[in-house]
């Protein structure tokens, strides 16, 4: 159920650079990472490390590209909308917000995973400076591609619908 | 701008790969003389009879040659229904079944209903085969549900068998002999529960990694009978003697007492305010 028809979905899915834990300023973290080597920076250390990262764009994909074949293309469009809307509703960016309309739309809202108990980034002991976090939340608004975070999901990958629709209803 | 300490990039919730380029590094620094996970390397066994399901475990926990728990409890809780035996790497099987219960509690109260045999074994599939088999658990699941008696056994990588009699666990080969030979559709409870209480034994007999009490879990629509535990081993730990020993056992050769001299050094009187 989870997992049919992975590998043709795989190339828009979350960037692989980045493996290796980064201390500061971008200095390899020799304690958490071991000695720095070309080889640690492109493969996962772990089988399941990448599958992991991409596990939820993965799912949603499948889901949207399901739900296009069977209602047609105007039901993966109207969700994807939502989920935009959804994912606004963040707080201040140095706080974690709750992201409670978007787990009521995933239908994760009474389901309980280790995403929940595990690494809760709302239980985290590290702070971003706030006005830094601030500061660097406008600069990125200006940037041309919206750089995101989580890219969003590509239904029939001709419709990119993040550079073309805003909220504007 | 993103390297910077500052800017923090929240950290994603579940499972943090961090450490594992360097506990590979450590585990071939250490070549082989890593500490090892508690498994239950056991003998767990199933039946479905006339009325209901009857479960079957042995009580024996190992960390590799050590025997690590001798009364650990295989059989888990997942619905009022539903139990779990399981076998494989002892925490797994523990937390994997508490978060599938705790879902199960979840839909229940949501919707009102008990929650099916079948749907216990598809939330664990579905998180058994996200984790490619890293979670080391093999269950054997048996409940009843509004659709009847259902015995179902959920492997590593996430395979599902639905059987009317099962085996897991190291010890499942000479288990499931004494399954095969004597199983029948509609057994009786008492002829169900000594079927299983034979197989677990066999494999205690057969198999190093299980051992000591037998525990059955009988799950009918009336209720469940938690019977633990149902046959003790044989191998009891009888100490004849107490070992503590009794007051006055050393003699006393010679007393020395040495007064500690305290001298006063400074005297300070300071009032306290009782308004």
């Amino acid at each position: 159920m989870n997992s049919r028809g992975l590998r043709s979905q795989l190339k828009d899915s979350v960037p692989v650079a980045g493996f290796c834990p980064q201390s500061q300023f971008g200095v390899q973290d020799s304690l958490r990472g071991g000695f720095s080597s070309v080889k640690n920076e492109l493969l996962p250390s772990h089988p399941l490390e990448l599958s992991e990262k991409n596990f939820r764009l993965n799912q949603d994909k499948m889901n949207f590209s399901t739900l296009r074949n069977i209602q047609g293309l105007h039901a993966p469009l109207k969700l994807q909308m939502e989920y935009q809307a959804a994912r606004q509703i963040q707080r201040l960016p140095f706080l974690q917000s709750s992201n409670l309309a978007l787990d009521t739309l995933r239908g994760s809202d009474d389901t309980i995973g280790f995403e929940d108990i595990l690494n809760d980034p709302a239980q985290s002991e590290m702070m971003g400076e706030p006005h830094m976090m601030s500061v660097s939340q406008i600069l990125w608004s200006f940037h041309p591609v919206s750089a995101r975070k989580v890219p969003d999901v590509d239904v029939g990958g001709s419709y990119l619908l993040e550079s073309k629709f805003g909220l504007y209803f | 701008m993103m390297a910077l300490s500052n800017v923090l990039e929240a950290p994603a919730a579940g499972f943090n790969f961090e450490n594992s380029s360097r506990n590979a590094a450590l585990q071939a620094g250490l070549e082989g003389q890593t500490p090892r996970p508690m498994k239950t390397g056991t003998t767990i066994a199933g039946v479905v009879f006339k009325d209901g399901v009857v479960l079957g475990a042995d009580t024996r926990a190992t960390s590799s040659e050590v025997v690590a728990d001798k009364m650990c409890s295989k059989i888990h809780y997942m619905a009022p229904n539903i139990y779990c035996c399981g076998a494989g790497t002892a925490a797994d099987t523990e937390k994997t079944t508490d978060l599938v219960a705790s879902n199960l509690t979840i839909f229940s109260l949501n919707s009102g209903r008990k929650p099916r045999v079948v749907m216990a074994v598809n939330i664990l599939q579905d998180l058994l085969y996200r984790y490619r088999g890293q979670i080391g658990a093999s269950l054997i699941l048996g409940g009843v549900d509004c659709t009847g008696s259902h015995l179902y056994t959920v492997g590593p990588y996430g395979s599902v068998d639905k059987k009317p009699y099962l085996a897991m666990g190291s010890g499942n080969l000479a288990a499931m002999g004494i399954m095969e030979d004597g199983f029948r559709p509609d057994l009786e409870l008492d002829q169900a529960k000594q079927l299983v209480r034979s197989a677990i034994q066999a494999g205690i007999l057969n198999d190093l990694g299980s051992g000591h009490n037998i525990d059955l879990c009988v799950i009918t629509d009336r209720g469940v009978d938690y019977i633990r535990p149902y046959q003790e081993s044989q191998y009891k730990d009888h100490r004849t003697n107490k070992y503590r020993f009794r007051q006055g056992t050393t003699p006393v050769l010679t007393d020395t007492v040495v007064p500690l001299e305290l001298e006063v050094v400074e005297e300070k009187v300071q009032q306290m305010e009782t308004s």
